[in-house]
């Protein structure tokens, strides 16, 4: 296997579709001329041409209508966000259209298309360019989100999305891009809805998803030194939410903790909990515990940033706490 | 900021604690980790220390007095601070020990006691308050000790390998414990979820359980611990030095109950109390034994053993032989173990203890003469700390030297068998048809049907023999 970048990985799996399905196509601000922001599209506008990878003006709301109206008609656009922070201000496309225009045609009309770029926070880029959007997203019916951590999951999740005859919602990270992974040769797909056990261990369960399951894995290496061994569920989708993989490993450790990038308020954490005590109360030797960002706009200053943040201590902390160590 | 204190739990059978002296009186300026008091636990005598800062404002229990774990014996707090709220609660504090007790086992705060007391030799000692148990059997263990053991074996590995991190001795450990007792107003136990079920399944009533969790949480650690210590109350701490010496994998072997061993538990349980045990007696030669350990003797102090020296020895080494005997009756399992702790009843003035011979099988014989003597008089000393005197997988009790030739010694749960040594005397015997006088040695062997049958141990007592008989064995 190679050992690809998440961003080289994810450009693989444009290419891929991109030239498996004609009707496939990409645009975004930067996405042709100057490669992308992140340089995701890098050399797509010179294979593919301008008909396929599409510059367009700084209007969010105007180009994810564009996508959306595209979609109607057949095609199967993928609509690239710099940031999600900027798509804000298209969230009435993706909550009012794009998510509802199955269920209010009857039937009539799919919606065969990806909204993605970089979610959450990178690094002091302050308050409002460092947000952690899947909660929202997950909230809407008619939605799928998908959260990659890896370099293997991008290239399989993003294939998978392009080809679903359904709206879905891609969150990457600015954080992710460089992270490096084996990703397999030949081509594969990553089913939608599935989560993967990452680690195995039979003392915690550490339920996570997105850039947070690198930190995950930092504390499994770091726990097994003192001889904890937890289980690591990567979500990778957030909606739907593989409750089945969740059950299975909480019933195995009887504790658990969900460590999220956003905040804690009716945050993913929030209903991956809910999820527990429904299926797991008799399993349960302790409540389950959160980590997540700290309940303020993100902080510029970096060391009041860097407290804002979930991070590796938090979560073994937190671990430690259900397992009655501390 | 008033700190309450308050007996603590300060090993882990202790239920109760004497005071045996204040060493700070009231008004005395106390800091944090002073020692306050000297309280004679069941097996020592331990120093409470202060868990706060401030004026020693109040003494409520006098010098001699007997409390439980949980009552609240003293009052710390600013020399202007209003403590009457505090004062009055002492009857309610000591309404509920069981409670208070459950917060200063549990986990958290059994490790900084651990840490802070020291064990020290009493200044004016005085009898133990007496267990029922004790005066059961020669040698027999009080039933906390007993449960201890038991528990060690089923400690759940992470916590049990893992020493428990040190903390700072504050006060909120004690005021939290009188605090939680209080909000749970009728005494509502609290437990996991999963430690209910558990519980269920197991057929264990959780009112026995201590619970080791915040606030005395039953969690899963404490319904496992409670196997096969059944229903005895009051026993917490499963993270003492003897759980982690039993708890590795691969020490033992869990052997799953055949129906017929079902059977047999159940039946005779019934017509014989909870352990339906059997008497097996033998009489050793202890010629060649005895004619060994004069020539030792005569090489020297530092070869010098004695014949209980030879006995723990030769047990230890059938008991390799033998791990059907070496072994723990788990209830819904019998832990056979492949490592050999032979404990040892030691009598102190006012009980007995059992200190371990951890190994005692890869020990040399001076090694068990050294550590034996050192144990026992430690033991007399009172001066043994709880890692010491637990974990034990088989016993030897041995009253041999006050003139008995033979008794019937009680087995310590959940061990399944102890070897009660009489004292060796000049006989005679009939040897190869002739007359002779010889060293004999009774040795009756107490066995717990459920796991040993009559020729299991008959098996085992074969095995001593031959080592007792060819001592040379013991010093391979």
């Amino acid at each position: 296997m190679a050992v690809l970048t998440y961003r080289d990985a994810l450009t693989q799996a444009l290419r891929e579709e991109l030239q498996r399905d004609d009707r496939v196509f990409l645009m975004g601000e930067e996405v042709a001329q100057y490669n992308g922001a992140y340089k995701v599209s890098k050399g797509l506008l010179d294979e593919f041409g301008p008909m396929r990878i599409v510059d367009t003006p700084i209007t969010e709301l105007g180009f994810a209508g564009v996508g959306v109206g595209a979609a109607m008609v057949g095609l199967r656009p993928i609509v690239e966000f710099m940031t999600w922070n900027f798509a804000l201000l298209a969230i009435d496309e993706v909550v009012n259209v794009a998510a509802k225009t199955l269920y209010m045609s009857g039937g009539q009309f799919k919606m065969p298309m990806v909204f993605r770029g970089p979610n959450g926070a990178a690094l002091q880029l302050a308050a409002q360019h460092s947000q952690a959007w899947e909660s929202w997203l997950a909230h809407i019916p008619g939605l799928k989100v998908l959260t990659p951590g890896t370099p293997a999951d991008a290239k399989g999740l993003l294939k998978s999305a392009i080809r679903d005859d359904n709206p879905v919602v891609f969150l990457e990270g600015e954080m992710l891009y460089n992270t490096k992974g084996e990703v397999p040769d030949e081509e594969y797909l990553i089913p939608i809805g599935a989560a993967e056990l990452k680690r195995e261990g039979d003392h915690c369960s550490v339920i996570t998803h997105g850039k947070m399951v690198l930190v995950a894995m930092r504390v499994a290496d770091d726990l097994a030194k003192e001889g904890i061994n937890i289980d690591v569920v990567d979500l990778r989708t957030v909606r739907p939410i593989d409750v089945e993989a969740i059950s299975r490993s909480v019933q195995k450790t009887n504790r658990a903790v969900v460590l999220e990038e956003g905040w804690e308020i009716c945050g993913m954490g929030s209903q991956v909990v809910d999820f527990i005590q429904r299926e797991c109360f008799d399993d349960l030797d302790a409540p389950v515990l959160r980590v997540h960002q700290e309940d303020v706009p993100m902080p510029y200053a970096k060391n009041l940033e860097r407290a804002a943040k979930p991070d590796a201590g938090k979560t073994v902390a937190a671990i430690k706490k259900v397992m009655y160590l501390d | 900021m008033a700190t309450k204190v308050v007996m603590e739990a300060l090993s882990p059978t202790m239920e109760e604690g004497r005071l045996v002296k204040w060493n700070k009186n009231e008004g005395d300026q106390v800091k944090a980790g002073d020692v306050l008091a000297e309280v004679e636990t069941d097996k020592a005598v331990m120093e409470l220390v202060a868990r706060g800062d401030g004026v020693l404002r109040k003494r409520l229990a006098n010098e001699g007095d007997a409390s439980p774990v949980g009552t609240l014996l003293a009052v710390i707090a600013n020399a202007d601070e209003n403590i009457d709220s505090i004062v009055g609660s002492a009857g309610a504090g000591a309404a509920a020990p069981a409670q208070a007790a459950q917060q200063a086992q549990s986990g958290q705060t059994a490790a900084p006691n651990k840490s802070v007391a020291d064990t020290r030799e009493s200044a004016g000692r005085s009898p133990v308050p007496q267990n029922p148990a004790q005066s059961q059997g020669e040698a027999s263990t009080p039933p906390q000790q007993k449960t201890a053991a038991a528990r060690a074996p089923t400690a759940p590995p992470p916590p049990a390998a893992r020493p428990a991190p040190p903390r700072p001795p504050a006060a909120p450990t004690a005021s939290r414990g009188n605090g939680a007792s209080k909000a749970d107003g009728a005494g509502r136990q609290r437990s996991s979820p999963l430690a209910r079920r558990l519980a269920n399944e197991r057929g264990i009533q959780l009112g026995g359980v201590q619970g080791t969790g915040p606030g005395g949480r039953i969690v899963r650690r404490d319904v496992e611990n409670a196997r096969a210590g059944a229903s005895a109350p009051g026993v917490g701490a499963g993270r003492s030095a003897a759980a982690e010496r039993l708890a590795r994998e691969g020490d033992y072997k869990d052997v799953p109950l055949t129906q017929i061993r079902k059977t047999i538990a159940r039946r005779l349980s019934e017509s014989n109390g909870p352990i339906p045990t059997f008497f097996l007696t033998a009489e050793f030669d202890a010629t060649r034994a005895g004619e060994m350990r004069n020539q030792l003797k005569d090489m020297g102090e530092n070869y010098k053993a004695s014949f209980n020296d030879i006995v723990i020895k030769a047990v230890a080494l059938a008991l390799t032989e033998h791990p059907e005997v070496n072994a723990h009756w788990l209830n819904d399992a019998i832990r056979q173990f492949n490592r050999v702790h032979v404990a040892m009843a030691v009598a102190v003035e006012d009980g007995l203890i059992t200190p371990v011979l951890f190994d005692a099988d890869r020990m040399t014989l001076w090694d068990i003469s050294a550590r034996a003597h050192d144990l026992a008089k430690r033991a007399r000393e009172r001066k043994l700390l709880p890692e010491e005197y637990t974990g034990s997988t088989f016993s030897v009790s041995n009253l041999g030297m006050f003139g008995i030739d033979q008794f019937t010694a009680i087995i310590n749960p959940p061990e399944a068998g102890i070897l009660a040594i009489g004292g060796v005397e000049e006989k005679p015997v009939v040897v190869d048809g002739q007359l002779e006088v010889r060293s004999r040695m009774r040795v009756t062997m107490s066995c717990d049907h459920r796991v040993i049958d009559g020729a299991t141990g008959a098996r085992f007592l074969q095995t001593v023999r031959r080592y007792i008989e060819n001592p040379l064995s013991l010093l391979i």
